[in-house]
């Protein structure tokens, strides 16, 4: 390491971690196989009065969708555990994605309407501290609904905490549903703001202006 | 304009053909999507690379739900009034196409890793201590159906014919054709029965007359309804639909 980080000029930190891209982008492969099979689980046996059209599903049939939804399953969870382990432990969470206080989302979010909030790089704002976090947990939903459909006598606690069989079904459906709509959200932000997805590919680093309490 | 219409093919008439067309379908949807891990320079041409590679992990899948059973962990069990009424009828053939078969000349064949092979009747089973049980029936398409059933602990009858504890499957052939398989532990599963009653009455034809295999910690398909014969191995005999791709171990 160089040493001509002197007094006067301030360090550099990852706007990523390589863990934060890694972990992203084996979540997203891994959910979008998730949910194409999981649509094609879905049709077999419908909640509500619609069917997601057959092209738009993984796995050609039933057995070859749950041969996918419980292959990714895997990926997804492993995946899952590490980035969440990864979060606690390094600060991740507690410097990233805290605090998330109703005053500071309401400001950011009228912000944003009036396309008046910045976009740091390295720094999230409080719309997408909610947005994240939320997508945290709705994945951890998503995982224990999930467990509680395929493994409602295993697991019977946690599917009792779901509501039993048939209404774990509908929050397993309903947490897919989330996660969809933040993919959709989080795609168009990217369009948006484009400089935002190097960063997230290829790292970079941001000059630390964080001000140490 | 006649009224009298012809009649039309219904959904369950060309199921056997959906399903067909489903299997073939299945190789072409890992194709396309295969097509991710052209990336790392496999040769997909003929779809088996992904094929291979989701078969391996439903096999591992069976090895993790294999440790995830518990063999003291019941299924949960329910009131009279939770009978899901009617109860539907499933199978790869529709309900008018349920084999008939007679009573009384039917013989349970038992073969395998027995020491008693005699065949059993109606009444034979009858004999043994029956139980009763108000269970969840889950479909692997995602429906569920609760409903009483009555027979012999499988258990019990394992123990008469003399089976192998340490054998590994027991297989199950169908009057119409079907055929499935489960690990030995769920076999002695306390809630896993040769059931003869469905609710106060002999099992009628459409729900698996005369003897079917309840097994409320798996799902429905592994649950064989008219049993013919029954055979205890250590080579994994597979079934109708495992061997078409669903997860052999399918545990709930």
């Amino acid at each position: 390491m160089s040493n001509d980080a002197s007094s006067t000029s301030r360090k550099r930190r990852a706007i990523h971690p390589s863990i934060v891209r890694l972990t992203h982008w084996i979540n997203a492969a891994a959910m979008v196989v998730m949910v194409m099979s999981g649509w094609q689980i879905y049709n077999a046996s419908p909640i509500f009065p619609f069917k997601f059209p057959y092209t738009i599903t993984l796995g050609g049939w039933l057995g070859g969708a749950i041969a996918w939804h419980f292959a990714a399953m895997w990926v997804l969870v492993v995946n899952l555990l590490f980035y969440l382990a990864y979060g606690l432990f390094s600060g991740h969470f507690r410097r990233d994605l805290l605090p998330i206080t109703p005053a500071g989302v309401w400001h950011d979010v009228k912000a944003a309407l009036a396309f008046r909030l910045p976009h740091a790089l390295g720094h999230y704002n409080a719309v997408q501290r909610l947005l994240y976090a939320g997508v945290i947990l709705l994945i951890i939903l998503a995982v224990a609904s999930g467990l509680s459909v395929w493994k409602p006598v295993q697991f019977q606690t946690l599917a009792w905490l779901m509501g039993g069989f048939d209404s774990a079904r509908v929050v397993h459906f309903l947490a897919m549903a989330g996660i969809v709509g933040f993919f959709i959200v989080h795609i168009l932000l990217v369009m948006i703001v484009p400089k935002t997805l190097p960063p997230m590919i290829i790292g970079g680093t941001v000059e630390d202006a964080e001000v140490t309490p | 304009m006649s009224l009298i219409r012809p009649p039309r093919p219904s959904l369950d008439d060309l199921k056997p053909e959906l399903v067909d067309l489903e299997r073939r379908l299945f190789l072409r949807g890992s194709l396309s999507l295969g097509a991710l891990t052209m990336l790392t320079g496999c040769n997909l041409v003929e779809g088996n690379a992904v094929d291979k590679a989701l078969m391996a992990m439903s096999r591992w899948n069976d090895k993790a739900q294999a440790w995830l059973f518990d063999p003291n962990k019941l299924a949960q069990t329910y009131t009279k009034a939770d009978i899901t009424t009617p109860f539907p009828f499933n199978a790869f053939y529709r309900e008018a196409r349920a084999p008939v078969v007679d009573g009384a000349t039917y013989k349970l064949e038992v073969s395998g890793l027995v020491a008693d092979k005699r065949m059993w009747a109606i009444e034979d089973l009858r004999a043994l201590p029956q139980e009763s049980q108000i269970t969840r029936h889950i479909c692997v398409e995602g429906w569920s159906a609760v409903g009483e059933w009555s027979g012999v602990r499988f258990g019990t009858f394992l123990d008469r014919i003399g089976a192998d504890r340490r054998a590994r499957y027991v297989g199950f052939k169908c009057a119409d054709g079907y055929y499935s398989s489960i690990d030995m532990a769920t076999a002695r599963h306390p809630q896993t029965i040769l059931a003869l009653d469905f609710g106060d009455d002999p099992l009628p034809r459409k729900y698996g007359y005369p003897m079917k295999l309840r097994v409320p910690t798996k799902l429905g398909f592994k649950n064989p309804k008219h049993i013919a014969a029954l055979f205890v191995t250590n080579d994994n005999p597979g079934g109708y639909w495992e061997d078409k791709g669903y997860n052999w171990f399918s545990g709930s």
